[in-house]
């Protein structure tokens, strides 16, 4: 067990160094960032004396040495778009609203996918099972972001149940979430379902049911808590991916979390603030990765020896 | 006296036509030749208007059956007056395109190095397979927004973002094969007769890889269909004007209030061309394929 965990730490930790040097070296690709610091008339010597000052003289193994280090202490430099801002700042001004998005957009999923799929289990061959079908066929085939704009069109335009962007109170969230969280209601679902039939046909369910268990009992109680491991050990997989789906999400309602910010950043090839987020988001998104194989480690022995 | 119960919930109609359109996927075929390849191919020929040119003085009118709409522009026009039909007549063209060359590119270079892992095994084998996991782990979306930051978006920016995202699953599929491929007895007297190396991975085991290579690949074209207009909607994608179905839908965005039919058409046309391509690639990994069923 430890040393699968100590291997898979390992790979998580070098996954994330090759994303920072794809951001390293896509950054020189951008140009001489000299020319977006210093101004037009700006002489040679000027722009020696700016590249000693930031290290740009160096050789690349040496800048990238450099880069790294500050990296790790958080720095990622001033953002060229936003004047006086650093990059790490900005980033975590932004992250709060974000972690907020995807978690009730995991809430919502968590509250749709769940009944869903056992009553599909439960009612295996029937419209209910039919319908959690479309539904997972639709998380499919469905762009996220154009769910968003039909969600705003039919449900702030038309109904004017809810505002159609912006952030405030819970009634702004609520669309943002369905759409971050629809496209994992689908293999959620899926999930449940499938671990569900499993349990719904071992031994010690006929003996709840002999008992004279209600069958909501036998189903919710009994069964549920037996199927739930699968299922929540995806939860966490989720998780990072709702963070990193929030990019999607958050343009189309303007929601001001990092997702929009990237964006921003993107547009106005401020690489500063890109490179930040980007670093931030892949940490968050390999640990989670790591999290949840070292969970299913845990809960099925089989996978160590793999 | 005995009465049949009839469930309220149970519309078997529609356990039933889901069932058929499993089973046959002549629907899927249907919809994705009529609204993707025949419109692609032929989109200079059956595009009424120029995709790129528009007029100011007809902007932003509705479609057909809306009032101000007219026969001309059955689905209306963009804010620069073009003919949203006509642009998602040759959006079908980029998005295929796109795929197509994303997905050939990223499954001969998947497969390429599956092959050679597979078949070499030892240090080949564990350095290519870390790289798989790693570049598995990697967050897409941001990958490709690192790319466009730096180089800007472009057709190959684009193809590249893709095809990074792409070449790891055909790898692992295609090594997984070869291990067990390569043990069999033609491939040991294949290499008695003298067979060399290359030889035995093109001629012997690539055959024997083709259907499962076949169905991932159409498996994922709905996928990469997807993710390239994601990537178009966040400016990450193919650059303006562009006529992609993922461009078309971020241009309606702002004005979802007074013209939903601008990003309205071309979000049904993903919708639909990745809702058959999934129906279409199931049903071939179940005849081609079982064994794909959790990839």
């Amino acid at each position: 067990m430890q040393r699968y965990i100590a291997r898979r730490a390992l790979e998580s930790l070098l996954a994330l160094w090759v994303m920072s040097l794809v951001v390293f070296t896509l950054a020189r690709f951008t140009g001489n960032p000299l020319d977006v610091m210093l101004p037009l008339e700006a002489t040679p010597e000027d722009y020696a004396r700016v590249a000693k000052h930031w290290g740009l003289d160096q050789p690349l193994y040496t800048q990238y040495a450099i880069f790294i280090t500050r990296a790790l202490q958080g720095d990622f430099g001033m953002s060229w778009k936003w004047p006086g801002r650093t990059a790490m700042g900005l980033v975590a001004e932004r992250l709060p609203a974000t972690l907020q998005l995807a978690g009730f957009a995991l809430l919502i999923s968590v509250l749709i996918a769940l009944p869903v799929g056992v009553l599909s289990a439960v009612k295996k061959g029937t419209g209910w099972d039919a319908g959690a079908k479309v539904i997972a066929l639709l998380g499919q085939s469905l762009p996220g972001f154009w769910l968003g704009i039909v969600l705003m069109w039919i449900f702030a335009v038309h109904l004017g149940w809810f505002p159609t962007s912006g952030q405030g109170g819970i009634q702004y969230m609520i669309l943002p979430a369905i759409t971050l969280g629809w496209f994992q209601v689908a293999a959620m679902m899926r999930l449940v379902r499938s671990s569900m039939l499993e349990v719904l046909d071992t031994e010690f369910v006929k003996l709840t049911r002999i008992k004279g268990l209600s069958e909501w009992k036998v189903v919710w109680k009994h069964c549920l808590r037996n199927a739930g491991i699968a299922p929540l050990t995806y939860f966490a997989i989720i998780a990072g991916v709702l963070m990193t789906g929030s990019v999607v999400t958050e343009s189309v309602f303007s929601w001001p979390g990092t997702g929009l910010l990237v964006i921003d950043a993107v547009r106005a090839r401020d690489f500063q603030v890109v490179q930040a987020v980007v670093i931030v988001f892949a940490g968050i998104f390999i640990f989670t990765n790591l999290l949840v194989d070292i969970l299913y480690a845990y809960l099925d022995p089989r996978i160590r020896l793999r | 006296m005995a009465t049949i119960t009839i469930p309220w919930y149970a519309p078997p109609r529609v356990a039933h036509a889901l069932r058929q359109a499993r089973r046959y996927p002549i629907v899927s075929i249907f919809i994705l030749t009529f609204f993707l390849v025949v419109p692609a191919v032929l989109a200079p020929q059956v595009a009424p208007h120029d995709p790129l040119k528009g007029s100011l003085s007809k902007r932003l009118k509705g479609p057909v059956w809306q009032q101000g709409g007219s026969i001309e522009y059955p689905l209306g026009t963009d804010k620069l007056g073009r003919d949203i039909l006509s642009r998602m007549i040759y959006g079908a063209r980029v998005s295929l395109a796109v795929s197509i060359v994303a997905i050939f590119v990223g499954g001969a270079i998947g497969t390429g190095l599956g092959l050679m892992s597979g078949y070499f095994g030892g240090r080949v084998d564990a350095l290519l397979m870390r790289l798989v996991d790693i570049s598995l782990s990697l967050p897409t979306i941001l990958l490709a927004l690192v790319l466009v930051a730096a180089v800007g978006p472009s057709f190959w920016t684009v193809i590249t973002v893709l095809v990074v995202l792409l070449w790891a699953r055909y790898a692992r599929l295609v090594r997984g094969e070869t291990l067990t491929i390569k043990e069999r007895d033609f491939i040991a007297r294949a290499r008695v007769a003298g067979a060399s190396h290359t030889r035995i991975m093109t001629k012997y085991l690539l055959p024997n890889v083709v259907n499962s290579l076949i169905v991932l690949a159409t498996l994922q074209v709905g996928y990469v269909i997807l993710l390239e207009s994601a990537l178009s909607f966040l400016g990450a994608g193919l650059p303006r004007p562009t006529p992609a179905w993922g461009l078309m839908v971020a241009d309606g965005r702002e004005l979802i209030v007074t013209a939903w039919w601008v990003s309205m058409f071309p979000g049904l046309a993903i919708m639909l061309t990745v809702l058959s391509l999934n129906l279409l690639g199931d049903w071939l990994r179940d005849h081609l394929d079982p064994k794909l069923r959790n990839v």
